[in-house]
């Protein structure tokens, strides 16, 4: 009974979603709303590694470009439509998952962080140099009609992006309160004593890259319907990086939610600064508030809120 | 809630951005205004890679509101311009004009700076069909084909041709005839357009080409792709690049020693006092693209009135000192946009879109007449040549004769010095 | 289009850039490759550094080169700042790594941005008498734009080299990441030891930053590009190894610079950082690791 719990509530969810968008009104919310959710899903992506194994991953532009591109791809060739895409892009970003999770073999900690960020920047020479894909230049899409169901696209990858955003987050939730959960904490906190223990280290973190490689890829999936233009300098951009691993920074890595907290917080200012202040103090805020966080607040919102809980409880 | 009027009491938006902040979105109601205006939406690049020509555009269109509404506005109501910062990233444009369109309730749409950032509006205007008018967006409605875009920078109505024209015409008319050419260009949009354009010029002159190479745009050193180039020995060099890979290349050939008959074409950032100055009598002999010089030959009606306005206010907003380049076009896209508003006494986007079509405007960078692409009808790229440059003083290049115009004939001002190793001594 | 002139510029070319990445690389080989510090903000001060030389070039005329050297205490009082937080905030607590990773991205950009806000994103270039001077050596080319940075490269190479092998503080840098304890029981605080070589491997960056304006123009976020090749170096080198640096530094340079004469220049980037993969996937400890 519990199991299906999070299927049942990834689905009420998404329901409440679409019948939300069949109220009308203005078609600027589910853009601002699309962006948070993005986030959502990179940042419960990011922490699936970054913080339940504590390998910290720099490339999730180069995982998130993988998926739009896989995608792009697909339109250029099939004309594929959206789910589609999203299944192919989650299966490709999945295998470079695989991939940089063999590197785990023989790299640990900071070595594997400065090789996920020289594969953001290979990925990018190699589509730059892909005229199939537009190149360096970039390649500008017509988006087909809009579902059945949906007024236009605004709608549609909105509710489409609601669904992935809540897949993940019940993905999340699942693995760290399973044993896989568990395996990886230990992981963690030693990795070597996890091993000599018995914990099938090497498993566990090929699944954890892969999962996390697979929902980086979902949420770039939608990028080409989205923008209507794919071009390397956007898909690469450094923003995805620095938000997926500042997101559950702030939150808190150590659960589920501490992405999410991160990812509502974190997003829904930048969007309200998008088109309010200059996005240089935007930046600026972000970085002085993950600086400040990863100080002051090792454990994030969420590991305030428990010591908060903590002591009025005493 | 947007940034209206001119002045920036910014900070006190900020401050109410922070509270704004912390209470999560809040929606805002732009306060109310005596008569109800006609706004005018877009997003512009305030910050980001293209954020100094952004600013400088932006400029402009605020002087084209001021201009205006001295006169008593439009259609007897005030321009109201609102506007964000897009920050150069086309991920950010769908947003910002929903929330134009569907919150601000703004009367037109124009596009922000670059190609990049008018591509991912193409789907907004066109499920609305809305009057679209572009800002320096090269073959952007190539496939599209929507029928109300209207893009100002002149490059003619087959845009990567139109962009080097100039340089193949007048490199044809040497003697001796060159042969051989080299084409260049950085790895990035706008290179790679003006790329094939000049691959097809070279192969309907006649030149035959011995190098073509892209180079990434964070490329740290020059010389050797220079070197490269001068190992094939052409006679004609045709360089597609950014300000940085600019300055970069012309510094290289300058050390290397490039012995070629004609050097330059499409590089982007000579047009702006900072590489100008800079690079000082490195320029000489350099043929390269413009928009706008201040050539006796190239007048307009109200050019210099508003040269001079926008070069007052220049150096307070830390933009481009000139204003040669983006200013007046920018400043003329909104003209456009607001006789057409006049002549059509509505602001009915199918009749605005069916007038701009079918008129010639008058405006501060000349006759601008729209083909059925969006483009303008004719071509009007110029192609100058950088001669008698002294030093890094900024006014020699306010006045004629440091950019002598070679092409198209109507505005020709000067002779070519041709070989290009002349023209540097 | 093969030619031995052309190889044999292009190596130079390459030579040259190597000496200059060697001034970027030597922080990071300090601060990543003997104090386990991943200090991947070290481009941004680079960038820093490029921008005080920029601003003192403009105002007052300063040579670039001159403000690189008399800013070197005040990049390393920086320096002694960004260690005493870092160690407060982190290694105090045993939690350098994870942590203190992102806390140096963090860093990276309030840097950037810091400087976007006060300069913008225009590109900046700098006026110097040689800049654009260059002589000839049979078929090899030499520019003074590179020549310079090449020579102060080697030249703080060589400094640092020197001081790490001959004087105490010195070895005590290279002993304190082997053991710390040791050190102690000599009565050396490593704490203090560890703020000295981070706060040195800060004072290069001033130097660093002045040659990178040399050779070209500079925009706040223009580091960010540096951050792989840079890290690819210092492992590349095998971590902390100054001479190792030095010729990983060189290699780079020069596999950049036949790729960008021969092979067309687009592959450039990927081929620095296809090695760097490959040298962590295969050999981790670098070509010239221990």
């Amino acid at each position: 009974m519990k199991k299906t719990v999070p299927l049942w509530v990834v689905l009420g969810v998404v329901v409440a979603a679409f019948l939300f968008t069949r109220l009308g009104g203005n078609r600027y919310i589910y853009f601002a709303g699309y962006f948070v959710l993005q986030y959502i899903v990179l940042a419960t992506a990011w922490n699936v590694l970054g913080g339940y194994t504590g390998y910290v991953n720099f490339g999730t532009a180069a995982f998130f470009a993988t998926g739009a591109y896989t995608a792009l791809v697909l339109i250029l060739a099939f004309k594929a439509t959206l789910p589609v895409q999203i299944v192919a892009g989650a299966l490709t970003a999945g295998l470079l998952g695989l991939g940089i999770g063999y590197l785990t073999l023989r790299l640990r900690g900071v070595f594997f962080s400065i090789a996920t960020l020289a594969l953001s920047v290979v990925l990018q020479t190699v589509v730059s140099n892909w005229e199939y894909v537009g190149g360096g230049k970039g390649l500008s899409i017509i988006r087909p009609k809009a579902p059945a169901l949906f007024a236009s696209h605004a709608e549609y990858l909105f509710v489409v992006m609601v669904l992935l955003a809540a897949a993940s987050v019940a993905l999340a939730w699942w693995v760290q309160n399973s044993r896989v959960g568990r395996g990886l904490a230990a992981i963690r906190d030693n990795e070597e004593a996890a091993e000599c223990m018995g914990v099938p280290t090497l498993r566990l973190k090929l699944f954890a890259t892969t999962l996390s490689g697979c929902l980086m890829g979902v949420a770039g999936t939608p990028f080409p319907y989205y923008v209507t233009l794919v071009e390397p300098g956007s898909v690469f951009s450094l923003d995805y990086a620095v938000n997926s691993l500042a997101m559950p920074m702030i939150g808190g890595t150590t659960t589920w939610v501490g992405p999410v907290i991160g990812a509502v917080l974190l997003g829904t200012a930048q969007q309200v600064a998008t088109v309010t202040i200059s996005s240089e103090l935007n930046l600026l805020i972000v970085g002085i508030v993950l600086v400040a966080f990863v100080m002051l607040a090792p454990q994030g919102i969420v590991g305030l809120v428990q010591r908060l809980f903590h002591r009025r409880s005493r | 809630m947007a940034w209206h009027g001119q002045t920036g009491t910014r900070r006190r938006w900020i401050v109410g951005v922070l509270i704004g902040v912390m209470a999560l979105g809040t929606a805002w109601a732009p306060a109310a205004q005596a008569a109800e205006p006609i706004k005018i939406g877009f997003g512009m690049a305030l910050t980001g890679a293209l954020a100094g020509n952004g600013k400088a555009a932006l400029m402009a269109m605020q002087m084209w509101a001021e201009d205006v509404n001295k006169k008593g506005g439009l259609l007897g109501r005030p321009v109201e311009l609102v506007y964000y910062d897009d920050q150069t990233k086309p991920a950010a444009v769908p947003g910002i004009y929903t929330k134009l369109l569907d919150v601000d309730k703004v009367n037109f749409i124009v596009s922000g700076y670059g190609t990049n950032v008018i591509a991912p509006l193409f789907p907004i205007a066109m499920e609305r069909n809305l009057v679209l008018m572009g800002l320096f967006g090269m073959a952007n409605n190539e496939k599209l084909k929507y029928k109300n875009y209207f893009q100002i920078m002149p490059s003619g109505p087959n845009p990567a041709l139109g962009w080097s024209q100039g340089f193949f015409e007048v490199a044809a008319k040497q003697q001796p005839k060159p042969q051989t050419i080299a084409l260049v260009g950085a790895d990035a949009e706008y290179p790679h357009n003006a790329l094939v354009g000049a691959r097809e010029h070279a192969k309907n002159f006649g030149f035959k080409v011995v190098y073509d190479g892209k180079y990434p745009p964070s490329t740290v050193d020059y010389t050797p792709i220079i070197r490269a180039i001068k190992a094939t020995n052409p006679d004609l060099v045709y360089v597609a690049s950014y300000p940085p890979d600019t300055a970069g290349i012309i510094q290289a050939a300058q050390e290397v020693g490039l012995p070629v008959k004609m050097f330059g074409g499409g590089m982007v950032g000579l047009q702006f006092a900072a590489l100008q100055t800079k690079l000082g009598s490195k320029l000489n002999g350099v043929v390269n693209y413009e928009f706008y010089v201040p050539e006796p030959t190239v007048n307009f009606p109200g050019i210099n009135e508003f040269l001079a306005r926008y070069q007052a206010q220049a150096e307070k907003a830390g933009v481009d000192p000139l204003g040669h380049y983006i200013p007046p076009f920018s400043y003329a896209y909104v003209q456009i946009l607001g006789q057409a508003v006049e002549a059509t006494k509505s602001l009915d986007q199918k009749k605005v879109a069916e007038y701009i079509q079918a008129n010639e405007f008058n405006t501060i960078v000349g006759k601008v007449k729209f083909a059925p692409n969006g483009e303008w009808a004719k071509s009007r790229v110029l192609m100058v040549q950088f001669q008698n440059v002294q030093g890094s003083d900024v006014a020699q290049f306010k006045k004629a004769g440091t950019r002598v115009v070679l092409y198209p004939e109507d505005w020709k001002s000067g002779t070519l010095i041709y070989p290009y190793s002349k023209a540097q001594k | 289009m093969f030619s031995l002139d052309l190889l044999l510029n292009a190596i130079v070319a390459g030579i040259l850039i190597g000496g200059f990445y060697a001034a970027v690389s030597l922080g990071i080989s300090v601060s990543f490759g003997l104090l386990d510090i991943v200090n991947i903000a070290h481009p941004a001060f680079v960038i820093l550094g490029s921008y005080t030389a920029y601003a003192m070039n403009r105002f007052f005329g300063f040579d670039p080169l001159l403000t690189g050297l008399l800013f070197t205490p005040v990049f390393y009082a920086l320096g002694v700042v960004v260690y005493r937080l870092y160690y407060l905030g982190f290694e105090r607590k045993g939690e350098e790594s994870l942590r203190g990773l992102v806390f140096f991205f963090g860093v990276l950009f309030i840097v950037e941005v810091a400087l976007l806000l006060a300069y913008g994103v225009d590109y900046r270039m700098i006026e110097a008498r040689y800049v654009g001077q260059s002589f000839h050596i049979g078929v090899v080319g030499i520019a003074f734009r590179l020549l310079l940075p090449c020579l102060v490269g080697l030249m703080v190479t060589v400094a640092l080299h020197l001081f790490l092998s001959k004087t105490f503080y010195g070895r005590a840098i290279k002993a304190v990441s082997q053991d710390s304890q040791a050190l102690r029981l000599m009565g050396v605080d490593p704490v203090k030891i560890k703020r000295i070589a981070f706060a040195l491997s800060i004072a290069t960056a001033s130097l660093a930053g002045a040659l990178l304006i040399l050779i070209g123009p500079v925009e706040p976020s223009i580091g960010r590009e540096y951050i792989g090749r840079v890290f690819a170096i210092v492992v590349l080198g095998g971590m902390g190894s100054i001479s190792g640096t030095l010729a990983a530094s060189v290699i780079l340079g020069v596999v950049e610079s036949l790729t960008a004469t021969f092979s067309g220049p687009s592959w450039a980037p990927a081929v620095s950082f296809g090695i760097l993969l490959v040298v962590l996937a295969v050999r981790p400890a670098g070509l010239f690791g221990r």
